[in-house]
């Protein structure tokens, strides 16, 4: 038997302790897996009972998503020149061509407009006032760092009418701006006080010893204070970005052509007739591929971030 | 360089006035230290002079020019912090540098390069330059933050206890090459320290600090042998000042309460016949310290403690009774005010 540390945890914990972590990704994993699975269906595949596991993928989904599709008599299909591409190809199969492009790209762009617009907003201004809550003296600032936080005490779609007619007086119904504004009224609230609190960690003495080394207090905040809250920056950009990005409500009831998100406009893809459920997996898994790509670049800070002040250094 | 003039300035946090009425010249060229225990006012005046305070009241001038209404930036004044205060985020060379690239000073590249590598040099750095502030040691950062101020050269450098966390034969190499630079540059310097060496081999002038006044200032030689008050008088002396009551050996000036003995001040061994009548009295040897270049005899006297210094090969041994007598003592009176002992 090796010699053990009275910190180190024994073999045996150590075992049970990874066979819960496994199980419990496992249980998690499963809606995803068979979300991203159901996406390389074809529709029989995806309702069949009992389910299939083992499947022939295709990617059907993905072009029935992509694509919107016109039905032509057997006599057209036969007149059309060879099908360019595996896309033609899968659609004629159904006796269809291809018509144009779906409106899911716009509304996915959409989604990365008003998600990130809004993360760097409530990011930027967040930054600036945790900043000047940190160090100044400011008249009133626990009311203010209060009133601040108690804009996040009642559930948000409480003011959901309120809202809607305003916007709709605003000329801010349905426009990229209007929900960028939304989504930064709602999370800046989260951004000030997250990024308080890393800020109140960073000592005062490097902004000092920047002032006396010849530094503006702003090229000292930029230059000394905003790389060490890089973690704390990242983290709460990470919060923000999953906010926006899965907002349904608001996004429902704000938008319905040109600024509308992809959570609304997804579920409109199962169509009429037929449903389409691998189409919809197939928008649900691009549409949970950034907020993944996002979050495992900035993963280390974000596990820094979630623990911060645990451990005083 | 220049001349720094500390008038009436007054800073006070809540009820309690850190920094009272202070006033103070730091001539050109002045290595000034400040003494004092903790909460005396010495940080908080090198804050002041720094622009990271605002002074309640006085004024702070630097080279003739009034500099309240000024940026610590503009006042050009270097800084080393207590706690060394490295930026984490940077290599040692980027912080040595840090103050050579900022917009006032923004020195081309290959001047910034020489001057880093001198700096180094001195303070025995040089192969840590790439290193990450946040990979020295304790002793090393405090050295790259000393660096981070002899970088530049300001009209003062102001410097708060910045050799304390070294070890002692490094604290003794940068006590010598401090001055030596100091004297090299002509340069003006404003001194926090506890440490008595430090203070008495270093400074033109020594200021002592007592709840946030200023209770004198002198040469380090004035502030030792011409204490004003048995305060100052604590400040310095290895081993401390004995205070004792003033009638201990005999008769003492009218209103004096206090009698302070230095080592120098005890004449030990005095012959039997003129010892008594000059005042001698016998004390008990209690503990010898033997420190290596010194020897320190710890002696019992009427009930009271006194510590005083022998000879190095001292034959004495605990027990023993030696006649001791005051040699042109300190008096003060029952507020530890110093009395002129004309009277003898």
């Amino acid at each position: 038997m090796s010699a053990h540390s009275i910190t180190e945890p024994s073999s045996g914990t150590k075992w049970i302790a990874g066979i819960l972590v496994v199980g419990y990704a496992v249980v998690t994993l499963i809606p995803l897996l068979w979300i991203v699975a159901t996406g390389f269906k074809t529709p029989a595949d995806a309702i069949s009972y009992p389910p299939k596991v083992v499947f022939d993928p295709t990617l059907e989904g993905y072009v029935n998503l992509f694509t919107t599709r016109t039905r032509v008599t057997p006599e057209q299909l036969e007149a059309l020149p060879p099908p360019e591409g595996f896309a033609e190809e899968i659609v004629r199969s159904y006796g269809m061509v291809i018509a144009g492009p779906s409106r899911f790209g716009e509304r996915f762009m959409n989604s990365v407009i008003i998600g990130f617009g809004s993360t760097f907003l409530s990011i930027f201004l967040g930054t600036l006032a945790a900043y000047a809550f940190s160090r100044f003296k400011i008249p009133l600032k626990d009311d203010l760092l209060f009133f601040i936080l108690s804009t996040r005490m009642m559930p948000p779609i409480a003011v959901a009418i309120p809202i809607f007619l305003m916007y709709r007086e605003l000329g801010l119904s349905d426009t990229h701006l209007g929900m960028i504004l939304l989504y930064t009224a709602v999370n800046i609230s989260l951004a000030v006080w997250l990024l308080k609190g890393f800020i109140d960690e960073i000592p005062r003495e490097y902004e000092e010893a920047a002032l006396i080394d010849g530094y503006t207090r702003f090229q000292a905040f930029y230059k000394v204070v905003l790389p060490q809250a890089a973690t704390g920056i990242a983290s709460t950009a990470i919060f923000c970005l999953i906010f926006a990005w899965n907002e349904y409500a608001f996004a429902v009831l704000l938008t319905s052509g040109t600024a509308q998100t992809a959570p609304p406009f997804i579920p409109t893809i199962i169509g009429v007739g037929g449903q389409d459920w691998p189409a919809v997996a197939a928008g649900a898994t691009l549409f949970l591929l950034p907020v993944l790509v996002f979050t495992v670049l900035l993963r280390k800070h974000l596990l820094r971030g979630i623990t911060f002040g645990a451990v005083r250094k | 360089m220049a001349e720094v003039v500390l008038s009436n300035l007054t800073k006070r946090f809540g009820k309690t006035s850190a920094v009272d009425d202070v006033t103070l010249t730091i001539p050109d060229g002045a290595f000034v230290v400040l003494l004092g225990p903790t909460g005396a006012g010495k940080t908080t005046t090198l804050r002041l002079i720094a622009g990271l305070e605002r002074p309640d009241a006085g004024d702070v001038r630097i080279g003739g020019r009034s500099v309240l209404g000024e940026t610590p930036a503009q006042r050009d004044v270097a800084m080393v912090f207590q706690q060394y205060s490295l930026y984490p985020h940077l290599s040692v060379r980027d912080n040595l540098a840090f103050p050579l690239r900022s917009p006032l000073m923004n020195w081309p590249a290959d001047k910034i390069e020489a001057r880093i590598r001198e700096v180094a040099e001195v303070l025995r750095i040089a192969h840590k330059l790439d290193n990450k502030a946040t990979q020295l040691s304790g002793g090393e950062m405090q050295r790259v933050s000393i660096g981070r101020a002899l970088v530049r050269r300001p009209q003062i450098y102001l410097m708060d206890e910045p050799l304390s966390s070294l070890d002692a034969k490094l604290r003794g190499e940068l006590r010598v090459e401090l001055k030596r630079i100091q004297q090299e540059l002509g340069a003006t310097l404003l001194y926090v320290t506890h440490d008595q060496v430090e203070a008495m081999t270093m400074a033109t002038h020594v200021g002592v600090l007592d709840r946030g006044r200023l209770v004198q200032f002198g040469t380090p030689r004035e502030i030792y042998e011409n204490p004003t008050s048995l305060y100052v008088a604590t400040r310095l002396g290895q081993p401390r000042i004995n205070t004792l009551p003033a009638d201990l050996f005999g008769p003492a000036p009218v209103g004096a309460a206090t009698i302070g003995l230095r080592p120098e001040h005890i004449a030990q061994d005095v012959g039997d016949d003129s010892g008594e009548a000059q005042g001698a009295k016998p004390a008990r040897v209690g503990r010898i310290e033997r420190l290596g270049d010194q020897t320190r005899l710890h002696l019992t006297l009427d009930g009271h403690e006194i510590v005083t210094l022998t000879d190095v090969h001292t034959t004495l041994a605990p027990g023993d009774t030696l006649a001791i007598r005051p040699q042109n003592p300190l008096y003060f009176d029952e507020h530890g005010d110093r009395i002129a002992a004309a009277g003898r």
